[in-house]
């Protein structure tokens, strides 16, 4: 299969495209404009494939819904401001059990922010975002090739499980070249039938796809079944990488633009003789919970890095409770940290902790 | 054997309405029913209702059905109707829904000249929340929130969506109409028939205004409140063809 150079919006578009994805509405806002530019052009020399230019994030998102409701794989992209417009139709969408894609290339904030990098909005897409205690599936890839399978990837879970998914990646992630290969496209045609879109009652019962449930028996009833496919989520779709943890004293805990900073970080160390790893959530939610707790039997501290002041700190402390110190290194603003100042974070706290005995 | 001459129609749900005595909703959901019928295509036939008093319309109308976020339905059905263009979309809404916090995706489906069938109830006050103003209320006109009448200089002045909708180069067909006498329901049918032909005649946006009455919330009798639509509400909003560029009559 043959390598392309490809910037990380455009490897997103095609990603999509190859999923068959057949349906994209967005707003223009920076640093993701590259995506609905790349969907445009794709999408305009495409049998079947719809896209718009909303008036609005609200709009962008409300017709994704529509398409969605019709059964056609639909996706939307903004960054965080167009994403924190866009909760009301996430939340209905998780209410309605409404699969679509949801692409987040994160800026700083909070209000306008700026464009630069940053992790900002873990808490927003991790904890739903919008009203209702409703979850949606994060996932946060962190090179080019992993910006194709996630992509893919998040088709796949938003169907299965009827649920939006967010893609959750910044600036970097977005504008960053990378050689990347693609799978064959998907037939959208192929795909499984979805036995509850809205298509016409022809020869059966009229549908309805509502979130509305007056009845506190019925509404009680929704939100429990939402909780049972939440639990099974959690159960089957945790996805993390580990690297070098085997005979690791600390690890570093990073996801995305972050986590490849990291990586280089733990190689640096690693040539000085300090056994550090790195451990990569890459669904933030379903959180790798189990999985980091499990390290906690021989690893005794934990590095948290993060792109904004602490966040998925949070979870890390939640999933290693008393089993393991846990510490923080931040840098909100779109601040890129280099692999060598998280080297000397990781460092100071080997010589701290006398870890290298 | 008799002939039967009036039933229920094939789009109507055999629920009981939950509208108040006198409302108009009733009547309008079974007009939009019965030009589903006799255009033969309630098997292809979107629908999306509002947040509002008419967010039940899918316990009424029998065809697909999906709920949208207060004042998105048309976004909603743009969305419905650009991913499976060969289904009849239309979108039933409030006049709170359509002209207020949905104005934007309107204006906007309008101007793109989305092929939707959009039905716009305005009664002139937001009646599912107890009556508070709406974007469409009169001039002096009392609501919950505009205590001894609406004031132009505080709340603002009676918003013509349909004129406003009129502008847009996407939109082909726009009237208003009412539902307080037989003859005024004959024409409203017709009208939103059209509404349903155009798009099926793949011309562009198209909107039926039906100016409804809300007894309960203008704390009128039914007849009343007819009343009131005929001698007040149409001074300001009147009836008739506001756009045709259809070109193809009726």
């Amino acid at each position: 299969m043959t390598k392309q150079l490809m910037r990380g919006s455009h490897v997103i578009g095609e990603a999509a495209t190859r999923a068959g994805c057949r349906f994209y509405a967005g707003y223009p806002i920076t640093p993701q404009n590259e995506l609905p530019e790349y969907m445009s052009e794709r999408f305009a020399k495409l049998e079947g494939a719809t896209f718009i230019q909303a008036e609005s994030e609200l709009a962008a998102i409300n017709m994704v819904m529509g398409a969605s409701m019709a059964g056609v794989r639909a996706m939307t992209s903004s960054s965080s401001p167009g994403i924190s417009l866009k909760q009301e139709g996430i939340s209905y969408m998780a209410g309605m059990e409404l699969p679509a894609v949801v692409v987040n290339i994160m800026r700083g904030g909070p209000g306008l922010g700026n464009i630069a990098p940053t992790q900002q909005d873990y808490f927003q897409a991790t904890r739903g975002g919008g009203h209702g205690g409703y979850r949606t599936i994060v996932l946060a890839p962190y090179s080019g090739q992993e910006l194709v399978t996630l992509t893919m990837k998040a088709f796949d879970l938003a169907d299965v499980y009827r649920t939006p998914v967010i893609l959750l990646g910044d600036g970097l992630m977005g504008q960053m070249m990378e050689p990347v290969t693609f799978p064959d496209p998907i037939d959208p045609d192929t795909l499984p039938q979805k036995d509850w879109r809205l298509d016409g009652a022809r020869d059966r019962d009229s549908r309805l796809i509502a979130s509305l449930h007056l009845d506190p028996a019925q509404m009680e009833q929704h939100n429990w079944k939402l909780a049972r496919k939440y639990a099974a989520i959690c159960e089957r779709e945790t996805k993390r990488e580990s690297y070098l943890l085997d005979d690791a004293v600390l690890a570093v805990v990073a996801f995305g633009t972050a986590a490849r900073i990291a990586k280089g970080a733990v190689n640096r160390v690693r040539k000085a003789g300090l056994r550090a790893g790195l451990f990569r959530p890459i669904t933030l939610w379903p959180f790798p919970e189990k999985e980091l707790r499990a390290l906690t039997r021989t690893i005794k501290h934990v590095l948290v890095f993060e792109m904004n002041f602490g966040q998925m700190v949070e979870d890390v402390r939640i999933s290693v409770g008393e089993q393991a110190t846990v510490h923080f290194h931040g840098r909100p603003g779109g601040i890129i940290s280099t692999p060598h100042e998280i080297a000397d974070a990781i460092t100071k706290l080997f010589y701290r902790y006398k870890l290298d005995n | 054997m008799a002939k039967q001459v009036f039933k229920r129609p094939d789009a109507i749900k055999e629920n009981v309405f939950h509208y108040c005595p006198g409302c108009g909703h009733s009547i309008i959901h079974r007009l939009v029913a019965e030009v589903i019928d006799e255009l033969g295509i309630r098997d292809k036939t979107v629908g999306v209702p509002p947040a509002g008093c008419a967010v039940l319309a899918y316990n009424y109308i029998n065809v697909d059905m999906g709920e949208a976020p207060h004042g998105r339905a048309i976004a909603v059905a743009t969305g419905i109707k650009r991913a499976r263009p060969e289904l009849i979309v239309f979108t039933y809404q409030g006049d709170g829904d359509i002209a207020a916090i949905g104005t934007a995706e309107t204006i906007h489906a309008a101007n793109r000249g989305e092929r939707l069938s959009v039905i716009f109830v305005n009664n002139g006050v937001y009646g599912m929340t107890g009556g508070q103003m709406a974007p469409t209320t009169l001039l002096g006109q009392t609501t919950t929130t505009t205590p001894g009448g609406r004031l132009p200089l505080r709340d603002g002045f009676p918003l013509d969506l349909s004129q406003m909708l009129a502008v847009a180069n996407g939109s082909v067909y726009i009237e208003r109409t009412a539902v307080t006498s037989p003859k005024n329901i004959i024409k409203a049918k017709k009208a939103i028939k059209k509404a349903f032909q155009v798009q099926m005649d793949d011309l562009g946006f198209a909107l039926v205004e039906v100016l409804s009455q809300c007894p309960t919330n203008w704390k009128l009798s039914p007849v009343e409140a007819c009343r009131r639509v005929e001698e007040e509400v149409m001074q300001n909003y009147p009836l008739g063809i506001i756009k045709d560029t259809t070109h193809k009559g009726d």
